[in-house]
């Protein structure tokens, strides 16, 4: 694929206006990190959902698995975890700067880590199932994670824990934490376009058009549904670390495994980009995530009406979402070759 | 743990108690499965929204039976149930022509997930409407007690109500025409097309049977638990472990993993504690699905 | 897969020209002639009954200061007015919220979420950016060994909620001749920050007494059924029934009770007026104790709201549906009357001479005496303990507030 100079302007005004956005929208900071996450989590659904055809719902399941790995590590390497998170609250708790840092990168490191096993395992159990089975089962586990975490007591339990307070002032924390989420974002995006660049690409884009045949042509299915389900874990598990750590609370059931908030956010985002592409996900994310804070929060409670009525719409009538439709709309701009010759007779 | 499992052991009737509060609430899990399996089996839908039909009928019941709404003309929860039925079949009909129909024939989880956003919009529209306080419907029955044993009559007439709910929707499929060819769609559409059948309007009498089925379910439910807006996912959750279970089109199937799951909550709930009775329906879920993978790997065929 | 060369550039345009249409201006703290207060606070999701409840109370006591003149800072009258936006009973969501409400639209003066879990979120936001927070509905006892400068909380701390009613049991059993240490206690709990530290509360009185724990179990998720829990009730007969989890806990709780006709001498629930649990459930809830922050039933008065009884009289006209007033709206009156106080004494729109000023509150409400510790709680107004008595909540504990001799063993007709 060759890269022209127009294409390299367009990668480089985003990459400049990202790299200055603390300068130009310091009093935007923290929307515009969690807008990082959103692209971070629709890139990530789409490597199982768009390019290999199995649609999870349970993804989710690593962020919270990440986000409780990092704050154990983080806090378990000063502190005993049970006492920390006791509600009585028996022990008063600080982290020096030396301390949260290394634990905060050590966390990030264990949340990718750990994540990339759970994926291995939780990928056996789940990657028997086909279809709704496959969806319905991912979104039991993510369920299933999250009401266990709440009955678990050496990790707080339903009253969550309150992660290591940043040692120094908030603008300096707003720009980490942002800067933080924008490269994850930036190198899962660069990962993602290098692996479906390489035969990975065409292996799972294989799976999703028939896994049988795939399979018959020699094509190692299970492997591939492994590291394709063990990437989308890597990254999401880092998401998680770096997002508890930006929100300062975590808590099992609101925070660390929003099934059905950030769960579907996921899918519903890729979906309207354009699943099974490498600028869907992106494009989705950006729109639904400047659409809903602009005008959601002037809604007080209806805007989970208008979130339903939007699934419903993107679902029913518009499934191919935005670039599918551009697609259709302008097949030669995206290098599908439509065939004049026979119709106007050539040039 | 250990204690609670020595209370079963010395008091006889702690655990017919549990069993018996299993068997009422498992009868009301059946319904709902039922409903879902139908739909599933014969339009191939997966309906998410299952739970929030559920709701949707409880709320019926406690409208009706509220002076607030109703004036003088409140009346008993329980006639809500013809209610409920007309008006969800009502519904259900209105949502098959403006979402279900077009997802019909799309791919399985198209359906699933354009009858969650269906979930979220009719739980939020309920939450406006009659604000996210917990309700109920007040039968006004009593309640039996013999020794440590109570059991309420409202538990009772909505087991027996259910009981003769599921017969009439059995024999409604049976015998009627409308069921014959619902039975027909569901074996083979191109075929009952072939033969004459609308399929058309088989499918969005099935959807509207399902959400009436649902309905009546949630009004036994407002008189028995609590009801309140955003409560729909667990029980479409359960619906779908029930079906997952079971299978389509295996009623004595649905029945037996309905009451079963209903007991087994009842247990689990008083032997590890109420916070795991929603784990253990998850977790039964995750089971079922790992035990039926096990089973077709053995011809090596997917679930599908 | 699709090769979009050309469209990425178009991809640029879009995302820049979106990002830079977010990008408004920030507001200001101090519109004109009104000042704005900010708060997130649950209208969707688990926590939305109190939330509305506690809204209604911010709404009530803004209304009632404006009416009567506004607030004077600087010789000059202001008007309150408040920027709302639903949390969603989240306290991811809480956290964004409050960074959007102090860095996007600039509000400087914040009144709290409701629950101990939003406000856990809360809290470090508003400590971060160094806006003071007077908060009405967060009471977990962990919120105030953090070391927050910038919160301050009308209400007292969640451990004492249910406290008192173990107390009660361990006296009235010594009266009746029986040592406190043969009492046997369930706990039944939601499984969530505040509802967990009621429960650490009541375990601390509980081994105090040496009383013997017997049924120690959470509420499950959706809270809609715990009879597994009151079967074990039933089978294993303790003296003392505790129950807390939100309002829809309190339901939950009381329609099962009745139901399996549970005969318990102590039974005590929080959050009974905001789950309206005589209404629904009459005279089968006879006989049990609520735990309150407030009574309109007590002696307390101001020059703003006049008497408790004149809130109550009030709020009820001014809100229908309500049969007795949820402590959770008083407490939230309560705060933006604290706020009203702290500009005006402060005489400044400074948020350091304002955190001075509300570090040094010494105010009476109708509310009860309003005076913050060091870690920012309120240390100057007690707890009380009501008893469902003829369909109506009568105070019965402590002995200093009573009104009514309390009824024990619970009396009651299933």
């Amino acid at each position: 694929m060759s890269v022209s100079p127009k294409v390299l302007a367009g990668y480089g005004a985003i990459l400049l206006l990202s790299l200055l956005a603390p300068v130009l929208f310091p009093n935007y900071l923290f929307q515009l990190a969690v807008l990082w996450m959103m692209i971070l989590f629709a890139l990530t659904w789409d490597i199982m959902g768009g390019q290999m055809g199995y649609n999870s719902l349970g993804n989710i399941f690593f962020f919270g698995a990440g986000m409780y790995i990092s704050a154990i590590v983080q806090v378990g390497l000063y502190y005993n975890v049970g006492e920390y998170t006791d509600p009585s609250g028996t022990i008063e708790a600080s982290f020096t700067p030396h301390q949260y840092f290394t634990g905060l990168t050590l966390g990030i490191i264990a949340a990718a880590l750990g994540c990339t096993v759970f994926s291995i395992i939780f990928g056996r159990i789940v990657f028997g199932l086909r279809g709704p089975y496959f969806a319905i089962g991912t979104l039991g586990v993510a369920l299933a994670a999250g009401e266990l975490m709440g009955t678990w007591e050496w990790v707080g339990g339903g009253g969550g824990i309150p992660m290591p307070v940043y040692p120094y002032g908030p603008d300096q924390r707003a720009r980490l934490f942002y800067y933080m989420c924008f490269v994850l974002a930036i190198v899962t995006f660069v990962f993602l376009k290098w692996l479906y660049s390489k035969r990975f690409g065409h292996a799972i884009n294989a799976i999703r058009d028939d896994e049988e045949k795939a399979e018959a042509m020699g094509i190692h299915t299970l492997r591939y549904k492994t590291i394709a389900f063990a990437v989308a874990a890597f990254f999401l598990g880092m998401s998680g670390a770096i997002f508890g750590n930006m929100i300062g609370f975590i808590e099992p059931l609101e925070v660390a495994f929003p099934t059905i908030t950030f769960g579907i956010f996921m899918v519903v985002m890729t979906l309207l980009g354009g699943k099974g592409t490498l600028w869907g996900p992106v494009l989705g994310a950006v729109v639904f995530h400047v659409v809903k804070e602009t005008t959601w929060t002037y809604m007080l409670g209806w805007q989970w009406v208008a979130l339903g009525a939007l699934i419903i719409v993107n679902i029913v009538f518009f499934q191919q979402g935005i670039l599918g439709w551009a697609a259709e709309k302008w097949p030669e701009r995206f290098g599908i070759v439509v065939d004049k010759s026979r119709t106007a007779g050539g040039r | 743990m250990l204690d609670n499992i020595m209370v079963l052991v010395q008091a006889p009737l702690v655990p017919l108690q549990l069993l018996l509060d299993g068997i009422f609430i498992g009868a009301i899990f059946i319904l709902i499965a039922y409903g879902l399996a139908l739909v599933w089996g014969v339009m191939n839908v997966k309906n998410l929204a299952q739970g929030d039909f559920v709701i949707m009928g409880g709320y019926i019941a406690w409208v009706i039976s509220n002076p607030k709404y109703m004036g003088a003309w409140a009346v008993h929860p329980i006639l809500g149930l013809p209610v409920a039925m007309v008006f969800m079949f009502g519904f259900g009909w209105v949502i098959y022509f403006l979402i279900i129909k077009r997802v019909v024939y799309r791919d399985m989880f198209t359906s699933l997930l354009a009858t969650f956003g269906l979930a979220i919009v009719i739980a939020q529209l309920l939450n406006q409407m009659f604000g996210p306080e917990v309700q109920v419907a007040n039968s006004g029955y009593p309640t039996w007690t013999w020794g440590l044993l109570s059991v309420a009559a409202i538990k009772v007439v909505a087991f027996a109500l259910t009981v003769i709910l599921a017969a009439m929707v059995v024999i409604f499929m049976r015998y009627s025409r409308m069921g014959q060819a619902i039975r027909a769609t569901a074996q083979d559409a191109r075929a009952a097309k072939v033969m004459g059948i609308d399929t058309e309007h088989v499918y969005a009498f099935t959807y509207a049977l399902n959400a009436a089925i649902c309905g009546a379910a949630g009004v036994l439910i407002s008189m028995i638990w609590v009801i309140q807006p955003f409560f729909g996912l667990p029980y479409s959750l359960r619906a779908f472990v029930v079906v997952t279970a079971a299978g389509l089109g295996n009623l004595p199937g649905i029945i037996t993993y309905g009451l079963g799951l209903g007991v087994v909550e009842q247990f689990g709930g008083f032997i590890l504690g109420a916070q795991f009775q929603q784990a253990i329906v998850v977790m039964v879920l995750v089971l079922v699905l790992i035990v039926r993978q096990i089973q077709q790997n053995r011809y090596r065929q997917a679930v599908v | 897969m699709l090769n979009i060369s050309k469209f990425k550039s178009l991809l640029a345009f879009i995302a820049t020209s979106l990002i830079v249409l977010v990008a408004g201006p920030a507001g200001a703290k101090v519109e004109g002639d009104t000042i704005v207060l900010g708060s997130a606070i649950s209208f969707t999701g688990k926590y939305s009954t109190n939330g509305i409840h506690a809204s209604n109370g911010y709404n009530l006591a803004v209304k009632k200061i404006n009416e009567a003149g506004g607030v004077t800072v600087g010789g000059k009258k202001y008007k309150l007015k408040i920027q709302y936006y639903d949390d969603e009973s989240t306290p991811a969501r809480t956290a964004q919220l409050l960074e959007r409400l102090i860095k996007q639209d600039g509000v400087k003066y914040m009144l709290g979420p409701y629950s101990s879990a939003t406000t856990k979120a809360a809290a470090p936001v508003t400590e971060k950016y160094k806006i003071p927070m007077v908060e009405a509905e967060g009471a977990s006892r962990s919120l105030f060994s953090q070391g927050y400068q910038y919160m301050f909380a009308v209400l007292s701390t969640s451990e004492q909620y249910l406290a008192s009613s173990i107390a009660l049991a361990a006296e009235l059993a010594e009266k009746n001749g029986r040592k406190p240490q043969d009492l046997k206690v369930a706990m039944v709990f939601e499984n969530d920050p505040f509802s967990l530290d009621v429960r650490a509360g009541v375990a601390d009185d509980v081994s105090k007494y040496g009383m013997k724990t017997v049924i120690d179990d959470k509420m499950p998720r959706d809270l809609s059924d715990i009879s597994a829990t009151l079967t074990k009730v039933k089978a294993l007969k303790p003296d003392v029934l505790v129950v807390s989890g939100h309002s829809k806990g309190a339901a939950t709780a009381a329609r099962q009770i009745k139901e399996m006709k549970i005969q318990v001498p102590i039974i005590a629930i929080t959050h009974c007026e905001a789950a309206k649990i005589i209404a629904k459930f009459g005279s089968a809830t006879e006989g049990i104790l609520c735990p309150t922050q407030w009574s309109e039933t007590l002696s307390y008065s101001d020059s703003l709201f006049g008497k408790a009884k004149d809130y109550d009289t009030l709020f009820k006209k001014e809100y229908s549906g309500y049969k007795n007033v949820p402590y959770q709206s008083a407490q939230a009156s309560a705060a933006v009357q604290v706020w009203k106080d702290a500009f005006e004494r402060a005489n400044s729109f400074d948020t350091d001479k304002l955190r001075e000023a509300l570090a040094a509150t010494d105010l009476e409400t109708f509310y009860g005496r309003i005076k913050f510790s060091p870690e920012g709680n309120n240390v100057a107004k007690p707890m009380v303990l009501r008893q469902i008595q003829n369909g109506k909540l009568n105070v019965v504990a402590p002995s200093k507030w009573a009104s009514h001799p309390v009824v024990f063993p619970r009396k009651v007709s299933y």
